[in-house]
């Protein structure tokens, strides 16, 4: 096998967003009957990378040589027909068909055009199902029946009913519980073992070191480092590869001593917590103070920030703004309180793209400028003027639609409607996705701002330098739970990945036990007492817990 | 400003200089487009009439009807355009025509006189969109799915109320303002009432809290949402607008026949959405014109019109209504592509 040339081979991959360079020029070799491990920061352009290799995405350059040929699949089909499988994070499952057609979708076996029902399929999809250890999977069932982690097992089995030489798994474990975490580490073996490749995405470093053979590190787009050593790299240096930036954040500097530091919170959430989202967190926040939520994607801190909105019902717990409590789930008491909200989707969740400037800020005061239901457009427009100056939205023009605004004076416009409608209480989502690197120290600074004229401003990124540049005070989460409180300068990034990463030094020397009882409602109880839990490895209510409401999506 | 060290990104993300952005003028100019375009059709279609039965056609009293006969799906396309706005569409408005206009012209309505047939028209066709409104806004059913319960259930109601007879109106001053020469300052009464009906549209869609909500609820309900507004709510009164409008329409199907019939409306909510999807509206909401709207209304009916003067049957007309579909849906995808 030595000297034949790597299985996949990408060089020097472009692929450019409107406004982001996704990858930028990035190589990777997968040999075959590796475990190629794919590690970075949510936004390093790890999920466009296997799209593009799935032929989901073209890439704007770049080379793509498979088996020593140069290809190009344009589309997932072009992928799949090379021997190219994707397992993507979210499932892409029909539920309303049964394992077998799933497994067989788009390949159906046909006689005279004629879909066959029955035997052939079936058979075939559970010698599959008995190759990946689940033989109790009946092929005939509905998808929509079965727990998250045997959906995940359909996924595979789907992947190996085509001649596969290369799965790429993006996040196959976020969903699984250990038990299973372990049967697909099996089934990872005897993949390899019969010389499929396999590119793993995995924020668990644990996990990596489990089965990984190489490590390509990504970064801002680019790839950092290529083909370390999976087992003997030190996390120290994977995590300083990890964060270690070519460009430097500005932040403002923040008051020496928090404004308003005996003031009285204006926004206090107690016990607030959501089944399967995230365990009932404890915080407040001052006026004038802005605290950090930071972890990964799925850490459940978007959920927090919009249960604390009432845009989602929470099972457990109460908010309070200025001492009284808020109507659950109801975003009108949220906004009448004064909270307001500048959330992860700007373009999905806040924005009217096909309006003006001016609608977009006014939308949330507008009875103001109203009398009897009439409005009164002149006084809205210099009210929405106004509150797009004080933020500096370019261009000055508050009827040019925002469709044609770039993403930092959206995420202005965001900020201008909760100005205007002289909100107390700022949740704000990933407020620099989609901004360019040049206009986030203005929206850095912005912020501030906002927060020095007495705002309170509660802050959710996925980008720890993000949350320790801008914010006051810091909770760390991870899985649902906050696991650390710290104000922001006792903190740094390392410490907070590591943190964020299941404390990997702790992980790698019990690997299998390690693993809290993620997804259980429990206490609010910090990540150290875990390691040493004997009950962690089985855990009581770990299996309906995480098999029945992984995929809520 | 930041110290890149590594090469800089590119700056796709930087905003356009002002001048190249649409201003006010040029939205406006856009807009005109659309409308000058419909415009145009309908100026050429009046050739095309003015030009096959040059009498026939331009005769006053022929304009007269064309128009009188627009105002009926005009009002029910006024309600209409506001539910495709937010997003919504109501199968059931011709239904709901049906079963006011029968409702409302029953004997023992006409006892009433001319306010209880008013009056009823108007409380029935609210009472049936406050049913499809709650059942989509509270019930969480699809529009879709809601309205055209409501359409085989109003038309069934509209049949068991007549038995299938002609309910004529006995009550003079009902009959009077049908009368060809009911004119109020030389326009046909139901003119009159499409015109203050079209001019009230447009005033709340542009110029009120109301309208605004709905474009945003239209334009992008999660948005509407997490800004504070309720959608429910608002949904909830798009379909009794909606059910109001088709209350008024069957007060005005009322003085135009001087009867009530449960075949009244037929086919009217096809009518409708085909005008206001010619006029511009997207029919996945958020934007659209009342203008544009009355326009496709008359536009449809100057075909018919036209039509009918040169002896050409209704199939032939139906066929050239889906063309104009065809053709105005092609031509926006084209003009929406290119700003």
């Amino acid at each position: 096998m030595a000297p034949e040339p790597p299985l996949l081979s990408m060089t020097g991959i472009t692929k450019s967003f409107p406004g982001v360079r996704a990858l930028d020029g990035v190589d990777l070799d997968v040999q075959a009957g590796e475990v190629h491990c794919l590690l970075g920061q949510n936004g390093a352009g790890k999920s466009t990378l296997i799209k593009v290799l799935a032929g989901a995405h073209q890439p704007d350059d770049g080379r793509l040589s498979w088996r020593g040929e140069q290809v190009t699949p344009r589309s997932p089909i072009a992928a799949m027909r090379l021997g190219i499988a994707t397992i993507y994070q979210e499932l892409d499952l029909v539920e309303h068909l049964s394992v077998a057609e799933n497994v067989h979708l788009g390949h159906e076996p046909t006689a005279a055009g004629f879909v066959v029902r029955g035997k052939a399929a079936k058979s075939s999809t559970a010698v599959l199902l008995k190759r990946l250890g689940h033989p109790e999977i009946e092929p005939g069932r509905l998808v929509g029946e079965l727990p998250a982690a045997q959906r995940q097992i359909v996924s595979m089995a789907r992947a190996l009913s085509h001649d596969v030489r290369l799965i790429v798994m993006d996040e196959p474990s976020a969903a699984l519980d250990p038990e299973e975490v372990d049967n697909l580490f099996r089934i990872v073996g005897d993949l390899t073992a019969d010389g499929v490749a396999v590119v793993y995405i995995s924020h668990r470093l644990e996990e990596i070191r489990r089965i990984g053979d190489r490590v390509t590190v990504l970064k801002d787009g680019r790839a950092v480092a290529g083909g370390l050593p999976a087992k003997s790299t030190p996390t120290r240096e994977i995590v300083a590869l990890m964060t270690g930036r070519n460009v430097e954040y500005v932040f403002p500097e923040r008051p020496a001593t928090p404004r308003d530091a005996g003031a009285a919170p204006v926004l206090e959430v107690q016990g607030l917590a959501r089944e399967g989202e995230f365990a009932p967190v404890d915080l407040s926040v001052r006026p004038g103070e802005i605290v950090g939520l930071a972890g990964l994607v799925g850490s459940g801190r978007s959920e927090i920030l919009e249960t604390i909105y009432g845009a989602r019902k929470p099972t457990a717990g109460q908010v309070r703004v200025d001492g009284a409590v808020l109507r659950p789930g109801s975003v009108r008491a949220a906004v009448r309180a004064g909270l307001g909200l500048a959330p992860e989707e700007r373009k999905a969740q806040a924005l009217l793209m096909l309006e003006s400037v001016t609608r977009n800020v006014s939308v949330s005061s507008m009875s103001r400028f109203a009398r009897g239901g009439w409005i009164d457009r002149a006084a809205e427009l210099g009210a929405a003027r106004a509150a797009t100056r004080e933020l500096s939205l370019r261009p000055d023009n508050p009827s040019a639609s925002v469709r044609t605004l770039s993403g930092g004076n959206q995420q202005k416009a965001v900020l201008a409607r909760w100005l205007l409608r002289g909100c107390r209480v700022l949740l704000l989502d990933e407020p620099t996705r989609g901004v360019d690197v040049g206009a986030r120290a203005e929206l850095y600074a912005v912020i501030r701002r906002l927060a020095d004229e007495g705002l309170a401003v509660l802050l959710v990124s996925s980008e720890v330098p993000e949350v320790l540049g801008l914010a006051d005070r810091v909770l760390v989460m991870r899985e649902g739970r906050v696991v650390h409180t710290a104000p922001a300068r006792e903190l740094d990034e390392h410490r907070v990945l590591d943190l964020v990463m299941e404390g990997a030094t702790v992980a790698s020397a019990s690997p299998a036990a390690d693993s809290p009882p993620t997804r259980t409602i429990g206490g609010p109880a910090a990540g150290k007492p875990a390691a040493s839990n004997p009950v962690a490895s089985n855990p009581v209510a770990g299996k309906p817990a995480a098999g029945e409401r992984g995929p809520a999506s | 400003m930041t110290q890149p060290v590594s090469p800089p990104r590119d700056s796709t993300d930087q905003a356009p200089p002002a001048g190249q952005l649409p201003s006010w003028r040029t939205k406006v100019a856009r807009a005109d487009i659309r409308t000058l375009s419909l415009l145009g059709v309908l100026a050429a279609l009046i050739a095309v009439g003015g030009i096959t039965k040059p009498d026939e056609f331009l005769d006053t009293r022929n304009l007269q009807l064309v128009l009188t006969q627009a105002s009926v799906i005009g009002v029910v396309t006024v309600g209409m355009t506001f539910v495709i706005m937010s997003g919504g569409i109501d199968l059931s408005v011709g239904a709901i025509v049906a079963l006011s206009s029968v409702w409302a012209t029953t004997v023992a309505t006409q006892e009433y006189g001319f306010a209880g047939i008013l009056f009823t028209a108007v409380l029935v066709g609210v009472a049936c969109g406050l049913v499809n409104g709650l059942l989509i806004a509270y019930g969480g059913m699809v529009p879709f799915i809601a309205t055209l319960a409501m359409l085989a259930s109003a038309r069934g109601l509209a049949l068991q109320i007549t038995d299938g007879a002609t309910q004529i109106v006995t009550i003079d001053s009902v009959l009077d303002l049908g009368e060809r020469d009911a004119y109020v300052l030389g326009i046909p009464s139901l003119v009159l009432v499409f015109a203050v009906v079209t001019v009230i549209g447009w005033l709340v869609l542009n110029r009120t809290t109301f309208g605004r909500r709905t474009v945003a609820v239209g334009g992008n309900a999660e948005a509407a949402r997490l800004a504070g507004i309720d959608v429910r709510r608002q949904r909830l009164y798009l379909y009794l607008l909606s059910g109001l409008c088709c209350g008024i329409a069957a007060f005005l199907l009322i003085i135009l026949s001087g009867s009530g019939q449960n075949t009244n409306g037929n086919l009217y909510e096809l009518d409708a959405i085909a005008a206001a999807i010619i006029g511009g509206t997207l029919l996945s909401g958020g934007r659209g014109t009342i203008v544009g709207s009355v326009l496709g209304v008359l536009i449809f009916t100057t075909i018919t019109n036209i039509f009918a003067l040169n002896n050409l049957q209704s199939d032939v007309q139906q066929i050239a209504k889906g063309a104009i579909i065809v053709a105005a849906v092609l031509v926006q995808r084209r003009t929406a592509s290119t700003t």
